[in-house]
This record gives structure tokens, C-alpha cells and sequence, in this order.
């Protein structure tokens, strides 16, 4: 046997209940749900949480924290997101190994949310490594590429 | 129901929307989830979970092959695409059909006539409807040549868009090559397709759309909403009715969408949204949305009809089960996007872990949310966390319930869109009324 749906009909319907009586709050568990309707000052609130544990752990794999070796410069993503290249499927990348680039210069893509985010330079000089790949999920606390400094 | 399985091809508080009228209607319901996903609400709510293993949606959600394998795997009868996505990619919808499954939208005639912008205004000035000047173009080039007849600014459109994603207003020629190469990547990463279409931005200008219902033979509207409040194109606020519209323009731009919907012998429902002068109430055919909408349950709340329940039962064949006359508009309803996005930093994305997510609740408040205490919002898909819906006797009602609600919700751990809809709502502009797509510009910079 499935539980029932709770459709927000029955919520309002819970706080209908709830706001003529005395209670503050109302504990529902299911297998598939637990939910808290609490009163909120003039108000109510909903509040969903999984039956299992969770922690924040993040969705995307952590990555490995990585030296960045003596006189060399990181550039980090501006959010966490979708690494790309170049700016189309097919076209050539923005920057390769050995290229050289100001702090305008984009040196890749990061989709988040859908939306293309550039990623700058920030700094002037060499590009010296390109250390993640085209495609790959990435946090914002990742290393993309490493500059040596002009 | 034909069918006692239904495969939900989406994800996010849409998916958990269709599981909810679904089980209402006795179905079983099966989903298949990304890795982001696999801890999902929709995980613990669907009766039957399958595995799309990745994370982008290229490999999951988009992933046509892979999604009809599960389908199929749930052993459903019929697939439910939800919006974005696949839901208006007609190759999908075509594989769903020789699978032997059901559809749950237009026939895939309909989403080719609709879901390319062009070949859609071809056919809704075939079905007597005006049109806003413009064209499609690959390149800056031919751009350049739409704009002599469009003028600046204009407006860059994904072709097979939607959602106003990939969508640039241009204001100089110089800036056309950056926006268009812009709006092409955007185009590609979101739909499939970079091609991209040029139109006149209309200054003074109402969005305004008419949900339809239609059996392939006959189509009724369910009246009007108006989604005018938009940021980057993005809707923020919709309501309905359409306020402060005369009776009569009102029923002209709802007739107009009804005819379009028999012109195409379009099954199901439908979004059929128009640009209208904010003074004159002329107006134009923008597009036609062949699916369910983001915004679809202000609708809902002001006729009593589910929409999900009505795509459901029509895409199985079954006539349409209302009159015109049956349908009756009560009171007002605003629907307020709930986004992962910082309003303090332009809006930037803002994916992470929920500590805690106090939805608010009570008389005339709708909660649509797939978002729990402890859940994480991956910066892989969209940014919409949740939509708070309230319902008045009259507009004003709705407005303070609205505003009501708002003070009660509580999201921690990410940076979302609501103080920017404590800002709306208390802006006299639309507390007094109808507003146009510029009320924002104004809003920001007053």
C-alpha cells in the first residue's frame, strides 16, 4: 500500500485544522515524506525533509586539492557549473597551453544553471596547464587552468 | 486512463507536480533520475525509479535514447515530458509513439508547426493572426539585414526556445556579432539547436498568454495571464486573470488563440502567449508553448481545472470534457518563481545545500516545490527552487496573501529570488495594476 499523496489542498486543510486548535505544530512521516506544519508568528509554515539522513556532502565529486607549483597563478571558475572550452561544440578552444593572455582574456565557459558564464584570466601571462576537461562538472573551488605571471 | 504507468521524462518540482495528479488519478508513476537527482524528492516519491547515469542533461534528461529505454524499462504506457527539455522536441515524441507509448502532449505535427518560431508565425498568420516583424538568421550578417526592417533594438530568440532562454535585446548594430555568438551557445547547450531568430522589441509592451485546451477537433481557453514582470526575459511573477484588460480586447486575443488551437487540430494543452500594446491592446502572436507551463497553476487555482489531469486524459484520446461556458475565471491568482538566484549580486546563480526550506502555508497558498530541508540544488539545471502561489477573491487579495506568504518563507543555505518579490509586490506600479515588460528597468533603476 502507497501512502497518499498530500496534494496543497490537504496543507491548507491541515492549517485550517491546526489554526482553531491549540497546537503549534504538526509532525506527519511517511516512507516517502516528512513534513512539519508549524505555526510561523501570523502565519504557517511547510516544511519538507528527506526520511533518510542526509548530509552536505555536495552532488558533483570533490576534487583532489591540487599544488599549484612556486610562481604560478590558479584561475577559478566564477560558480560552480559545467566546463567548456570553447564557445560552441566544434569550435576551437579559447586558449591552449602556451598561450598568452591578459586579465580579459576569457579563457573558458562555465555553464551554470544554463546560463554560460565566462571565465577570465585574471592576470597576465602564460597559460601553463589546462586541468580540467571539456564537459566536466566542476566545483567552485576547482583549478582550472594555471598561469605563470608576465 | 488506457494506461496504468506513467513514465515522467523531467525533473525538479515539475516531475513531483505530475506524480501528485498521477497518483490522484490512480496511476503508477515511474522517473528517471541524474546522479544530482538520485536523492531527489521525486526519488523518494515516485513509485518506481530508474537511473540515468550523469550529471549534464545532454546525458540524462536530453538523452532521448536513454530515457526511452527507461520508459520503456518501467513498463509505462504513456510519457509525460513536463516543460524544457524534451517536452516540445518532436523526434522524442515521435520515438515515445513507435515505442508504443503514449505521448502526454500535441501530436508531433503540432510540436514541429509550434516549436520552431518561424514556421509557427508562418502558420498563425495562415490562421489570421497578426505578427511582430522579423526573421531568422545563422549570423551577424543576416541579422544585420532583418534589423534594416526590424530597427533597434531588437530581440535575439533561441528558434527553438522557450523560457525566454538565449534571449538578447540588441540596442546597436556594434553589439550584434557578441550577442548573437552569445545567444548561439546558449541556444545550443539549452535546446539542441543554435539557430536563432531577430524580431522587433516592442517598448511598451504586455505579455500576455491564453492557456488552451484542445481534443484535435474542438478548443476552449481557459483565460488569460500575464507574465509581463520579467527579468532577462525570464518570467518572475504571472498572474490571472490578465488585469485591467477591456472585455473586449480581452476576448479578442482569447478567440485568436482558440482559433490558432483549431487551426492546428491541436491535442492537449497549450500556451498560446502574445505581445500586447499596453495602451492600444493591439496585439501579436509571439508564440506557441506545446506543453505544460512553469506557470500553469494560476490557472489552475482561478478555474478549479488540473491541467496535468486534463493533458493526461486528452493525450488518450478522450474528447474534451468542457464548453466554453463551463469555464468560470474566480477571483486572482500570482504565482512568485522561487529562483537559486542572488538578487544583491546580479542575479548570479546560486546552487548549494538547503539547511533549511520553510515553505509557506495556509488559506489560499499553494506551495509547488521539489525542494526539502537537506536537499542540494545542482548548478546543472535550471534555477527554480519553488513557486508560491496565491489565490484571492480579487487581486488585492492576492496580492497580500502573497506578500503574507513571502514573510513566512524560509530558505537557508542558498541565496534565492524572494527579497526581490517583497520589492515587486510592494511596488505601487503593480500594486495599482497592470504593468509592462519595462516595469523591471524602471524598478531597478528607481
Amino acid at each position: 500500500m502507497t501512502d497518499l499523496p498530500l496534494t496543497p489542498e490537504d496543507i491548507e486543510e491541515i492549517v485550517s485544522i491546526l489554526s482553531k486548535s491549540d497546537y503549534d505544530k504538526l509532525d506527519i512521516e511517511t516512507s516517502r515524506f516528512r513534513l512539519r506544519v508549524s505555526r510561523s508568528g501570523e502565519g504557517w509554515t511547510q516544511e519538507w525533509s528527506p526520511v533518510e539522513a542526509v548530509t552536505n556532502t555536495g552532488t558533483a565529486e570533490k576534487a583532489a586539492i591540487l599544488e599549484i607549483a612556486e610562481g604560478l597563478e590558479a584561475i577559478m571558475p566564477p560558480l560552480p557549473g559545467t566546463f567548456y572550452r570553447a564557445p560552441q561544440p566544434g569550435a576551437p578552444p579559447f586558449v591552449e597551453v602556451g598561450d598568452t593572455v591578459d586579465a580579459d582574456t576569457v579563457v573558458a565557459i562555465v555553464e551554470t544553471m544554463k546560463l554560460m558564464n565566462p571565465v577570465h584570466a585574471g592576470i597576465s601571462g602564460t597559460i601553463v596547464e589546462i586541468l580540467a576537461d571539456n564537459g566536466e562538472p566542476i566545483e567552485a573551488d576547482r583549478v582550472l587552468m594555471t598561469v605563470k605571471p608576465a | 486512463m488506457s494506461f496504468d504507468t506513467l513514465y515522467i521524462a523531467n525533473r525538479g518540482e515539475i516531475a513531483l507536480r505530475i506524480i501528485r495528479t498521477a497518483r490522484r488519478l490512480g496511476l503508477r508513476t515511474a522517473i528517471g533520475v541524474s546522479d544530482p537527482d538520485l536523492r531527489s524528492r521525486n526519488t523518494a516519491e515516485a513509485d518506481e525509479v530508474i537511473h540515468l547515469p550523469g550529471t549534464a542533461s545532454s546525458e540524462t534528461y536530453l538523452n532521448i535514447e536513454a530515457v526511452i529505454d527507461a520508459a520503456r524499462q518501467s513498463g509505462a504506457g504513456a510519457v509525460h515530458p513536463g516543460y524544457g527539455f524534451l517536452s516540445e522536441n518532436s523526434e522524442f515524441a515521435r520515438a515515445v509513439q513507435r515505442a508504443g507509448m503514449i505521448f502526454v502532449g500535441p501530436e508531433p505535427n503540432s510540436l514541429d508547426a509550434m516549436g520552431d518560431k518561424l514556421k509557427a508565425r508562418a502558420v498563425a498568420v495562415e490562421a489570421g493572426l497578426p505578427v511582430v516583424p522579423g526573421g531568422e538568421a545563422d549570423n551577424a550578417a543576416q541579422a544585420a539585414a532583418i534589423a534594416t526592417e526590424t530597427g533597434y533594438p531588437l530581440l535575439i530568440k533561441a528558434v527553438s526556445g522557450g523560457g525566454g532562454r538565449g534571449m538578447k535585446r540588441v540596442d546597436h548594430e556594434d553589439l550584434l556579432q557578441q550577442q548573437i555568438d552569445m545567444a548561439m551557445a546558449e541556444a545550443l547547450a539549452a535546446f539542441g539547436d543554435k539557430r536563432i531568430y531577430v524580431e522587433r522589441y516592442v517598448e511598451s509592451g504586455r505579455h500576455i498568454e491564453v492557456q488552451v485546451l484542445g481534443d484535435g477537433r474542438r478548443a476552449i481557453h481557459l483565460g488569460t495571464r500575464d507574465c509581463s514582470i520579467q527579468r532577462r526575459y525570464q518570467k518572475l511573477v504571472e498572474e490571472a486573470p490578465a488585469p485591467d484588460v477591456p472585455a473586449d480586447a480581452l476576448s479578442a486575443i482569447e478567440n485568436a488563440a482558440v482559433k490558432l488551437t483549431e487551426h492546428l487540430g491541436y491535442k492537449g494543452a497549450g500556451t498560446v502567449e502574445f505581445l500586447v500594446d499596453s495602451e492600444t491592446f493591439e496585439f501579436f502572436f509571439l508564440e506557441m508553448n506545446a506543453r505544460i507551463q512553469v506557470e500553469h497553476p494560476v490557472t489552475e487555482v482561478v478555474t478549479g481545472i488540473d491541467l496535468i489531469e486534463q493533458q493526461l486524459t486528452l493525450a488518450g484520446g478522450a474528447p474534451l470534457g468542457f464548453e466554453q461556458r463551463d469555464i468560470v475565471i474566480e477571483g486572482s491568482a500570482l504565482e512568485l518563481r522561487i529562483n537559486a538566484e542572488d538578487p544583491a549580486a546580479d542575479f548570479a546563480p546560486s546552487p548549494g545545500f538547503v539547511a533549511r526550506a520553510a515553505w509557506p502555508a495556509g488559506p489560499g497558498l499553494r506551495v509547488d516545490s521539489h525542494i526539502r530541508s537537506g536537499d542540494t540544488v545542482p548548478a546543472a539545471y535550471d534555477s527554480l527552487v519553488g513557486k508560491i502561489i496565491a489565490h484571492g477573491a480579487d487581486r488585492s487579495q492576492a496580492i497580500e496573501r502573497a506578500g503574507a506568504a513571502l514573510r513566512h518563507l524560509s530558505i537557508e543555505g542558498i541565496h534565492t529570488t524572494a527579497p526581490l518579490h517583497t520589492r515587486i509586490l510592494e511596488d505601487a506600479r503593480f500594486a495599482n495594476g497592470a504593468v509592462d515588460t519595462r516595469f523591471f528597468e524602471g524598478f531597478e533603476h528607481g
